[in-house]
């Protein structure tokens, strides 16, 4: 019986977690348009329904209703797998994180966590380096140059900068001495002087700039630079599936978000007055705001500057950081 | 509670694969796929006729940050257990650790200076 119930809940969970991250990924667009469009004195998207707000039914119909087209030449599975594989990957990414407290309903103890895996962080970092087959695969199988260069340059960001978010946070781990993503959000308890960004700035420097690589947001969209490689990866894809690739993306913004709320940020424990859902919910809008913002204000950069900048500025520094780390701890 | 995780584990891996599955069914609202050739062709920037062939080769380097990540990123895996315990293990985890990572950055100043990572 006991069974049973865990199976409902853990099912009703998963739906729950699952389509509020789809809904946040594509509210996060009709949100970045907004922005941009404020930061660039225009108004944005304004004609249907209030403030522009029905834009986003407006955009899901088109999207699920587009014709379906599959250019020639391509290798027909790899391209049909690829999206798949890129939204798949996000969204698994986000079955190991907790996001309120736990609260009780009815007399049932609910915790906002699909599933407690003692390593949370890791199975976080692997899930989100398996959707880097996204990109390459559908470079690999699109048959066209602008795909193939595209899907060259997403794997070879992503992976430096892996490297970069795994030993940027190790000095996090070192001080907490967990890999869970709930202890990590204990350790915190007690205000705004307990979070880890004043124990460990370097890492959360490093962590955020690596986020905003393994997410492909500027300045590091080489992977999509429209003036270079067109639309990279995802050149010859179109309607829903294009949309998997896009939907990947945002989801993969929103679990960046959270993870540096909750390893550095104080996670959703009580700040002040605020409760702690909310103030989980008031950082995770932040740092999406932080992206937006940053996207608006800073230039692209070149790929030889971003190798250079991974392996030759970041990479050092995240070393020391594990050096200093492990030296004041013992 | 391990029954518990493969139990939850198991059932999102089943959710997230048929999610984006029914969503890609839904092109089926759409309007048929009616093949003309014009359209399938492969997008070369207002090109009508692609040319060449799409598989070119391009440079060598992307493959060496790949042999680069799989020998940094084997040393991270390594380094995790590591960090979790670095209280307990005190000095000797320390010095062994920093033994290996000074190896690994001793490999690392090499491929600087075999320019593996300049670009041009």
């Amino acid at each position: 019986m006991i069974e049973t119930a865990l199976i409902i809940e853990t099912v009703v969970k998963a739906v729950v977690v699952l389509s509020v991250v789809a809904a946040m990924g594509a509210f996060a667009t009709f949100i970045e348009r907004k922005v941009l469009a404020f930061m660039q004195r225009r108004l944005g998207p304004m004609h249907v329904g209030p403030y522009g707000l029905l834009q986003l039914a407006a955009d899901g119909i088109k999207l699920f209703t587009k014709e379906d087209i599959i250019p020639q030449n391509t290798i027909k599975p790899i391209f049909i797998i690829a999206p798949v594989v890129a939204a798949a990957s996000a969204f698994v990414a986000v079955a190991a994180v907790p996001y309120f407290p736990e609260f009780t309903v009815f007399g049932y103890t609910v915790h906002p966590i699909i599933s407690d895996i003692n390593v949370g962080l890791l199975f976080v970092m692997g899930a989100a380096s398996v959707g880097m087959y996204g990109p390459l695969l559908a470079g690999l199988s699109s048959a066209n140059k602008w795909s193939l260069i595209g899907g060259a340059r997403a794997v070879i960001q992503l992976l430096s900068f892996e490297v970069v978010s795994g030993l940027s946070i190790l000095g996090p781990v070192m001080m907490m001495g967990t890999l869970s993503l709930i202890d990590m959000n204990d350790y915190q308890i007690g205000g705004v002087s307990h979070w880890l960004i004043w124990k460990q700035p370097l890492a959360f420097v490093l962590f955020a700039i690596a986020g905003f690589a393994e997410t492909n947001r500027t300045p590091f969209d080489l992977i999509e630079f429209e003036a270079e490689v067109v639309s990279g990866y995802a050149t010859e894809y179109s309607g829903m599936r294009w949309g998997l690739f896009f939907i990947g993306e945002y989801a993969n913004m929103i679990t960046i978000s959270v993870l540096v709320s909750i390893i550095f940020l104080g996670g959703y424990n009580d700040l002040w007055f605020i409760p702690g859902a909310l103030a989980m919910l008031l950082k995770v809008s932040l740092w999406i705001f932080l992206f937006l913002w940053v996207r608006a204000a800073w230039p692209h950069i070149r790929p030889d500057q971003l190798m250079w900048f991974c392996w030759k500025v970041l990479m050092p520094l995240s070393l020391i950081n594990v050096l200093i780390t492990g030296i004041v701890l013992v | 509670m391990s029954s518990q995780v493969f139990l939850a584990s198991s059932i999102i891996v089943v959710l997230v694969i048929a999610i984006p599955i029914l969503f890609l069914a839904t092109g089926k609202l759409g309007p048929k796929n009616k093949k003309q050739k014009e359209k399938n062709i492969s997008y070369e920037s207002g090109v009508t006729k692609s040319i060449g062939n799409s598989n070119n080769p391009f440079s060598v380097k992307f493959y060496l940050v790949a042999l680069l990540f799989v020998l940094f990123d084997v040393e991270i895996i390594f380094m995790f257990p590591w960090a979790v315990d670095v209280r307990e293990l005190g000095w000797f985890g320390i010095v062994e650790m920093f033994t290996f990572m000074a190896l690994l950055l001793a490999g690392l100043i090499y491929v600087y200076k075999a320019k593996a990572l300049t670009w041009q």
